[in-house]
């Protein structure tokens, strides 16, 4: 079974995200004056073979552990994983 | 001495080390990204570049290139690994120094001369200067600023692994005109054994007069002294 999932990759926390402090000063000058804290990631997504959605998450969880995300700086939530023909039907 | 100078698809200080090597006097190799062999180096240097287009994060793709795994071992051997620029962002990803080269805090790409205060003598590389030395070197990156946890950075300290410091032309501290906002002002830092060691500035680049500045030179006469005097520990164990 093929599998997409869906991941977004963000600094800490705890680290300074200049990109972020950019961003929301941005909004502001637009005139958005009820931005609080804005912090820019990343999207990743991977379409696998897996048996199952478990196994798929496993491995996905593996790829960023390993890959994906740097563990000094970034953390890493895997926000969907679903069946990649359902997926495109949905569309 | 023999150095071999990493190439990565995308590498673009290669050369510009290469030619400060033989300027030293000494002779200096290619090594391919896909090849496993150190062809015999006494010191290998990751120069500066955007390897793998700095694709995902920079360095992050570098260390799985069949030269790394060689790298890698040669480190663990005690051999002299030199990374520059993009070569410290890999060290880091390929775990052979801790922290991490994030994102500028000003967002600018800096390409400016910055000054360098000589913080441990205690390496091949640094042997050559004395503690407090201001060495003028410039940088060239847009991913330079150093972040670790507390206690990575409490090891780094206590065990004087910082090698250098970003600092004013005086030698006083950096203050808000550090070039990228790193942690500490950590411009390099070295691994527990000392044999490796990451700087984002560019000493290739501050060679010779003509380049204006020649302080990066006396870190390239270090490495080769050292290697002299100490006999190249990796050459013994190869």
């Amino acid at each position: 079974m093929t599998w997409t999932a869906e991941i977004v990759v963000q600094l800490k926390a705890v680290v300074n995200d200049p990109q972020g402090l950019v961003v929301r000063d941005g909004l502001r000058r637009l005139g958005f004056s009820g931005v609080g804290d804005v912090r820019v990631g990343k999207y990743i997504q991977v379409e696998l073979d897996a048996a199952d959605a478990e196994t798929a998450r496993q491995s996905v969880s593996d790829m960023c552990e390993r890959l994906l995300r740097n563990p000094v700086i970034e953390d890493y939530r895997i926000v969907n994983i679903a069946r990649a023909v359902e997926r495109a039907a949905a569309k | 001495m023999r150095f071999g100078v990493a190439v990565f698809p995308g590498t673009w200080s290669d050369r510009d080390c290469a030619h400060a090597v033989e300027l030293a006097g000494h002779e200096a190799v290619m090594l391919w990204h896909k090849d496993t062999s150190l062809r015999g180096a006494d010191c290998v240097i990751l120069p500066g570049g955007f390897s793998y287009g700095d694709h995902l994060r920079a360095g992050a793709v570098a260390r799985f290139a069949p030269l790394m795994d060689s790298v890698v071992d040669f480190a663990a051997d005690g051999g002299l690994v030199w990374g520059i620029c993009n070569g410290f962002q890999i060290l880091c990803e390929a775990h052979l120094l801790p922290g991490a080269l994030t994102r500028n805090s000003s967002l600018q790409f800096r390409c400016q001369p910055t000054w360098l205060r000589v913080e441990s003598t205690a390496s091949a590389f640094t042997a050559g200067s004395s503690r407090g030395d201001v060495l003028e070197i410039p940088i060239s990156h847009g991913e330079g600023r150093y972040v670790a946890d507390d206690a990575t950075l409490a090891a780094l300290e206590d065990e004087q692994r910082v090698a250098f410091r970003y600092v004013a032309p005086d030698g006083s501290p950096v203050g808000p005109a550090s070039p990228n906002g790193s942690m500490r002002d950590i411009a390099g830092i070295l691994n527990a054994n000392r044999n490796v060691l990451g700087m984002m500035p560019h000493p290739e680049r501050a060679s010779e007069e003509l380049l204006g500045s020649s302080d990066g030179m006396r870190l390239f006469q270090s490495v080769a002294r050292s290697l002299a005097r100490d006999g190249a520990v990796a050459a013994a164990a190869r």
